[in-house]
This record gives C-alpha cells, sequence and structure tokens, in this order.
C-alpha cells in the first residue's frame, strides 16, 4: 500500500527528480564537471547542480506569490465586485477574494514553476485558509459573546442581584442580575462533583490498577456512554426520579443528570492518566512491601495528581455548560434558592437559554452577559488545567 | 544396626507443618477490601450507565407495541389527534448531522493539517490547546452564537445557493431567490443553518482524533517520501494520510455522534415541522434531540412513552455510530499499514 503510493509521489515529482539527477551525474563526470558554466551545454541544465532542496524555509519568490497573489485578488475583486457587478455582502466578497486568491497563486506558480510545486502550493493555500478559517469562526463566537454581552456586564447589580420581581424583558440592565443562577450552577456542578469524582476515580483505579473480569465489559460501556447525549441523560432522571418516585423538580435531579454525563468523562480521562504512570514505580514500590492499597494511594495517584486534576476541570468544564438535562429536570425560578432539594434552581446555561429565545432585546442582552460569565467560567477553568499539566511536564 | 533399623523419631515422623513455604500469600485484608470496593463502584457505575440503555428500551415497548411499523413511518406529531411518529423527525436528525458532517469533515481534515503539518513549530501548543477550547465551549453558546452571529449572515450564503444551485432539489426554496426584496423568513430556522452550528461543535472533536493519528506517521516514511523527491504535499497524500485513514474515519464518526445528539444549539435555531423535507435551506426542520427537549413539558404520561421511544431510536444510533468510530480509531493505533 505504501510502496504504491510513495511511487506514486515519486512519479509525481519525476521531472524536478530527474533533472536533478542528470545534473548530479554531469557534476560526477570529472571532464565534465565544468559543464554547467561552459558554452557547449546553454540551456540544457539552467540551475545550479548540487544544491538540497528546502524543505522548510520559503524563498523569495515563495513570499513573492502568496502576498502578490493575495494583493491581487484583493484589488480585482474589490474593483469588479462592488463597482462592475454592483454585489453586496461581506460574506460573498470574501468568498470571491478566496477563490481569485487561489486562481491567481495557481497561474503565478505554473508560470515558472512545475505541475507538483503547483499543487503543492494549492494544497498549502487550502490548507492554511482552512485553519484560518475554523479560527475566525472559534473568535467570533468567543469575541462575540463578550461584546455583547458588556451592556449587561458592566454593571455591579448584575453579579449580585437576582431577578426576583424584575421582568427581564423591560426593566433596564440596572436592575435585576444573575445571582441566583451563579448559586445553582455552583452547587449543582459541586454535587455533580462530590457524586461523580470517587464513582469515575473508583472506576478509573478498577480499570488501570486493579483489572480481573469484567474489566472489558465495564471500559466498553463507561466510553459508549461518554457519547451519550445530554438530553437523554436528563430523560432517565425526569422520568425515573421526577415521574416514577415523585421527586420534584430541583438541583439535586439537576446534579443528578450531570453526574451521569460526568462520570463516564472523569473516567475515561483518568484512567489515561493513571496509564501512563510508569510500572517501574508501581513495582519499586510492592518491592519495598508496600499492599496495593498502599501504592495505589501513595505512589500511583501523587504521580497522576496533575493529570487527574486536569481531568476533573475538563469534566467541570464540560458540564457547567451542559443546558439540556437541566432544561428538563431542573425548572427555572427568578429568586435565589439554596436549597438543592426543595423547589426548581435556576442556572446560567439555563438563563442563556431562556434570554435568547424569549426575543426581548434586553432580556437577549442579559442572556449575552450570562453566556460572557458562563464562558469565562470555562476560560478560567481550561487555563488552569493548561497551567497544571505545564507544571507536570517541568516537574519530570 | 539397631539404631539405623530404629530411626530416631524427628527424621521419619512426617511434621505436620512441613509444606511448602507459599510463595503468593495472597493479598492482605485491606488489599481485599480495597478491590473489592473499586470492583463494587465499577459494577454500580456499569449498572446505572448500562441501565439507561435498557430502561429507554423497556419504555419504549408501550408505544412500539401501540403504533407498530407506523411509529417510523408516520411523519407527523400530533399527540391530540394520537398521530405520532418519527419518520419526519429521524430525517431531519440525520439531515441535521450530515450537513454538519459536509461542513465539518473537510474543515477539521484541512486544519488538522494545518495543525501538525504547516503550522510553524511554536505555534503548534497554542494551535492544539485552542482547538481544546474550542471543544470545551459550551453548546448553548454556540448556540446563541447561531441565532444571532451566524443566521444574519448564513441567509445570504443560503440565497446564494438558491439562486446558482436552485436546480439541485436539496437546494430549492419555494420562493424567487433573486427577487429584490427576497423572503428572508424562508430561509432562516433552516436545517442549513442548524447543521453549520452543529459542525462548530463536530470540528474541535474529529481534528483531536486526526491530530493524534497525523502526529504517529512515522518519521522514517516521511522522511523516505521527502528523500524520493516529493513535495510537501506530495508527502501528506502518500504518507500522512493513507496512515491516518483509520483516525479521518473515526474521529469524523466521533463528531457525528455529537452531531446526532445535539440539542440546544438546534432547538435554538430551527423552528420545528414535521414533514420529511430536503430542502436543507428553507425554513423548519425537527431533529429527536430537540423534539423531546420542546415537547417533554406539556406531555402525558403515554406521550412520555412515545419521546422516550423517539430517544431510543437516537440512544441506538449515536451508540452504534460510537461503536464504529471506537473500533476505527483503535484499528488505526495498533498501527496496521506501517508494516512495509
Amino acid at each position: 500500500m505504501t510502496t504504491v503510493s510513495l511511487s506514486k509521489a515519486g512519479h509525481e515529482t519525476s521531472n524536478q527528480a530527474d533533472t536533478e539527477l542528470h545534473a548530479a551525474k554531469v557534476a560526477d563526470s570529472p571532464p565534465d564537471r565544468q559543464a554547467p558554466a561552459q558554452p557547449g551545454h546553454p540551456a540544457e541544465d539552467p540551475r545550479p547542480t548540487d544544491e538540497p532542496r528546502l524543505l522548510h524555509r520559503k524563498t523569495l519568490d515563495d513570499r513573492a506569490a502568496v502576498w502578490g497573489s493575495m494583493f491581487g485578488a484583493l484589488a480585482f475583486v474589490w474593483i469588479v465586485y462592488e463597482h462592475v457587478l454592483q454585489w453586496s455582502g461581506t460574506l460573498g466578497f470574501l468568498v470571491c477574494v478566496w477563490v481569485c486568491f487561489i486562481g491567481l497563486y495557481t497561474a503565478v506558480s505554473l508560470l515558472s514553476h512545475p505541475l507538483p510545486i503547483v499543487k503543492d502550493r494549492i494544497a498549502s493555500g487550502v490548507v492554511t485558509s482552512a485553519a484560518l478559517l475554523v479560527g475566525f469562526a472559534l473568535a467570533t463566537t468567543i469575541v462575540s459573546t463578550f461584546w455583547k454581552g458588556w451592556p449587561a456586564l458592566h454593571h455591579v447589580n448584575f453579579y449580585v442581584h437576582d431577578m426576583a420581581g424584575v421582568s427581564p424583558g423591560t426593566d433596564p440592565l440596572t436592575k435585576g442580575g444573575v445571582y441566583h443562577a451563579i448559586i445553582g450552577t455552583a452547587i449543582e456542578v459541586a454535587i455533580a462533583v462530590l457524586i461523580s469524582l470517587p464513582l469515575g476515580l473508583g472506576t478509573a483505579i478498577f480499570l488501570s490498577e486493579v483489572g480481573g473480569p469484567g474489566t472489558k465489559l465495564v471500559r466498553t460501556v463507561v466510553e459508549a456512554m461518554t457519547a451519550l447525549p445530554d438530553i437523554l441523560a436528563g430523560l432517565f432522571v425526569y422520568v425515573l426520579l421526577i415521574i416514577l418516585l415523585g421527586w420534584e423538580r430541583s438541583g439535586l435531579a439537576a446534579a443528578i443528570a450531570l453526574s451521569i454525563t460526568m462520570t463516564p468523562i472523569i473516567a475515561r480521562s483518568a484512567e489515561v492518566v493513571l496509564r501512563v504512570v510508569p510500572s517501574g514505580l508501581r513495582e519499586a514500590s510492592v518491592a519495598l512491601g508496600a499492599s496495593r492499597w498502599q501504592t495505589v494511594r501513595r505512589v500511583v495517584l501523587p504521580t497522576a495528581r496533575a493529570g487527574l486534576a486536569t481531568s476533573l476541570i475538563l469534566g467541570i468544564a464540560r458540564v457547567a455548560g451542559e443546558t439540556a438535562p437541566l432544561l428538563i429536570v431542573s425548572g427555572a425560578t427568578t429568586f435565589t434558592n439554596h436549597n438543592p432539594l426543595h423547589q426548581p434552581m435556576n442556572s446560567l446555561p439555563f438563563l442563556v437559554y431562556a434570554g435568547a429565545r424569549s426575543g426581548q432585546p434586553l432580556y437577549i442582552a442579559r442572556s449575552y452577559g450570562t453566556a460572557s460569565l458562563l464562558l469565562f467560567l470555562v476560560l478560567i477553568l481550561f487555563i488552569t488545567t493548561r497551567l497544571l499539566a505545564r507544571n507536570k511536564g517541568s516537574k519530570s | 544396626m539397631t539404631q539405623i533399623l530404629e530411626p530416631s523419631e524427628p527424621v521419619v515422623a512426617p511434621a505436620p507443618d512441613d509444606r511448602p513455604r507459599a510463595i503468593d500469600s495472597g493479598l492482605p485484608a485491606s488489599d481485599r477490601a480495597f478491590h473489592a470496593i473499586t470492583r463494587a463502584i465499577s459494577i454500580f457505575v456499569l449498572a446505572v450507565t448500562g441501565s439507561i440503555g435498557a430502561f429507554l428500551g423497556y419504555q419504549a415497548i408501550p408505544t412500539l407495541h401501540r403504533y407498530g411499523v407506523r411509529f417510523f413511518t408516520e411523519t407527523q406529531w400530533v399527540p391530540a389527534r394520537d398521530k405520532i411518529g418519527i419518520a419526519a423527525v429521524l430525517v431531519g436528525t440525520v439531515e441535521v448531522a450530515l450537513i454538519a458532517l459536509a461542513i465539518a469533515f473537510p474543515l477539521a481534515v484541512l486544519t488538522a493539517l494545518y495543525i501538525s503539518e504547516y503550522a510553524p513549530p511554536w505555534l503548534k501548543s497554542t494551535l492544539v490547546a485552542l482547538v481544546d477550547l474550542m471543544a470545551a465551549v459550551p453548546s448553548v453558546i454556540y448556540g446563541v452564537w447561531g441565532v444571532f452571529i451566524l443566521q444574519p449572515n448564513a441567509l445570504y450564503l443560503s440565497r446564494w445557493l438558491a439562486s446558482y444551485f436552485g436546480w439541485v432539489p436539496i437546494f430549492k426554496v419555494d420562493t424567487d431567490p433573486r427577487a429584490a426584496f427576497w423572503a428572508q423568513s424562508k430561509f432562516t430556522s433552516s436545517a442549513f443553518i442548524a447543521g453549520i452550528c452543529v459542525s462548530m461543535m463536530m470540528i474541535p472533536l474529529a481534528c483531536a482524533v486526526m491530530l493524534g493519528v497525523f502526529k504517529q506517521a512515522p518519521i522514517g516514511e516521511r522522511e523516505g517520501a521527502f528523500a524520493l523527491g516529493s513535495t510537501k504535499w506530495g508527502m501528506i497524500r502518500s504518507v500522512v494520510l493513507p496512515f491516518g485513514r483509520g483516525g479521518i474515519i473515526g474521529g469524523t464518526m466521533l463528531g457525528l455522534g455529537r452531531a446526532l445528539g445535539e440539542t440546544i444549539a438546534v432547538l435554538l435555531i430551527i423552528s420545528p415541522a414535521f414533514d420529511i423535507k430536503i430542502k436543507i435551506l428553507s425554513n423548519g426542520t425537527q431533529t429527536v434531540s430537540a423534539l423531546i427537549a420542546g415537547n417533554f413539558g406539556e406531555a402525558t404520561s403515554s406521550q412520555l412513552t412515545a419521546l422516550l421511544a423517539a430517544g431510543f431510536m437516537l440512544f441506538l444510533m449515536t451508540i452504534a455510530i460510537n461503536t464504529l468510530a471506537a473500533i476505527f480509531v483503535s484499528r488505526s493505533r495498533s498501527g496496521s499499514g506501517t508494516d512495509i
């Protein structure tokens, strides 16, 4: 398989390879050593004889081709699009510029390079622009959330008041806030962590340190459940606890739904972390007479501490933004509720959803403010995991 | 002699404790407790997570009994008139997922290629972190982005597709897209826009898996390709892509599993419509998860079992796709195709 495709690649570049080979032969034969300089062989090999190909550095020609085509495409489309054809729309403009750029770049490359190099350049252009597009989409998501969230975010009452007695769509942003949702999310996530950390970590330890019959089954089911649609976890809890067992909609029910999503995530990522603990450490510990439990507690877990923290934080980041289960099981309130056992409890993602659905500009502004808060929370958690990972890297 | 015939007692008499020393002394009590506890925890987790599938399946039985095959062929969801079926909803679910797939697949492959092959080395770790961050952004935030930022811009793309590719059935819209005052509302809340939004959640998942496999493409073969005179793109086509094929397929399917189950972003964008439609650009569609989220509130117990039956179908689809994805990914990691 590989050989075939390699030879295909070789074939693609055969022109270039042939000339180089020829050049090498010419250089090897002593009488012809000066061959390229002699007038006897005028245009046979215009390139210098034995120079290694530049694989990683870019030549002036490469750079000039990229920037030149980009400028040309921009100028051409600017004139044709707006002034000749009188089209409009930013999106269409950008698409036309891109198509034009690829076309110009191809044409410019064709002028002075063989086909394989032209293909290589087109490929690098397409790959880079796809990555830029994805990066642009991510950037607009984050920037637009904070940008539109700012009107609500810069009022102090947004953080310390709840919405009791406030009409979200008509009262100004200086009234009311999301304190109740902050508290709700904090309580629900905390309970979910209390439930799923021991369960997830226990499962991970079983899978990686204890083993025995059933390991494969547990691993398969846990892996499958990491992909369980979140709405189904919510539906399961809703039918089982609220319909069949007659609980009321509460923070606890929401936390249980969240921990159903969270446990497999923690179990899976923690198992990966535990598995990379060098087995030499375990053997050394057992050889010193430690029991299995002591080995796990004193050697394996401390070694993997940073990685375990990362997997926990990733799990938190995932469930802090879960909306679908909360929509079903937690209900919504406008007042602050500290009791997870009693009465519905609001949460940040639910508030974002409710505001975005409302269609009222002020409520949408509140929704954006809440979304920024949620995104900020996720960013903080995310940066923490990065720092933890970096610390781990520098220690080892 | 006599002394020999009558040997001294301690030599002959089999000592009661003369057994070989047990090398494996068994586990101490603390370890047995430790093993039992971890095993019990995993069995509990197994039971809870496994019971979700069993529970959904069990709850789906009454509905399937009552409606039989009609449950899969009926398009309308009108509990008031006892017409309940998931044909349109299943089509809508697959449609949104496929649109997301069509957008996310090329972007994920190309982004992964950029990060692993083209990006300057000092930028690589930042870009990998950004992909992880993209996966960590809550889906409700993508949903809000989809409604307020993406939709107003994507409308023009929809219109453009409808005016120039309207002869393709899936891009047809029942209005004149070239009219000066074109009916924007015909293009909003469509499966197409929901698909773009869901693709934002698919890309980081698929991209992360692909990055993992591309990184493992053997350095020897890469250098071999360069030594044979290949360009960078030639090397990618002949070494990186064939080697990463399992990861590309597996990562895409993992993303597809996520796309099928995505709820809140879809719920925010689409407006519910219960007909089997292939015109992806025009207003209205429905997916299983959005159906559940939108209808559980006013559902009676019989409607609830119908929703659970729909949820069970979604469960089966996601599990099947994810299991396949896991098989592909693990196969590619075992290094098949590296033997020269």
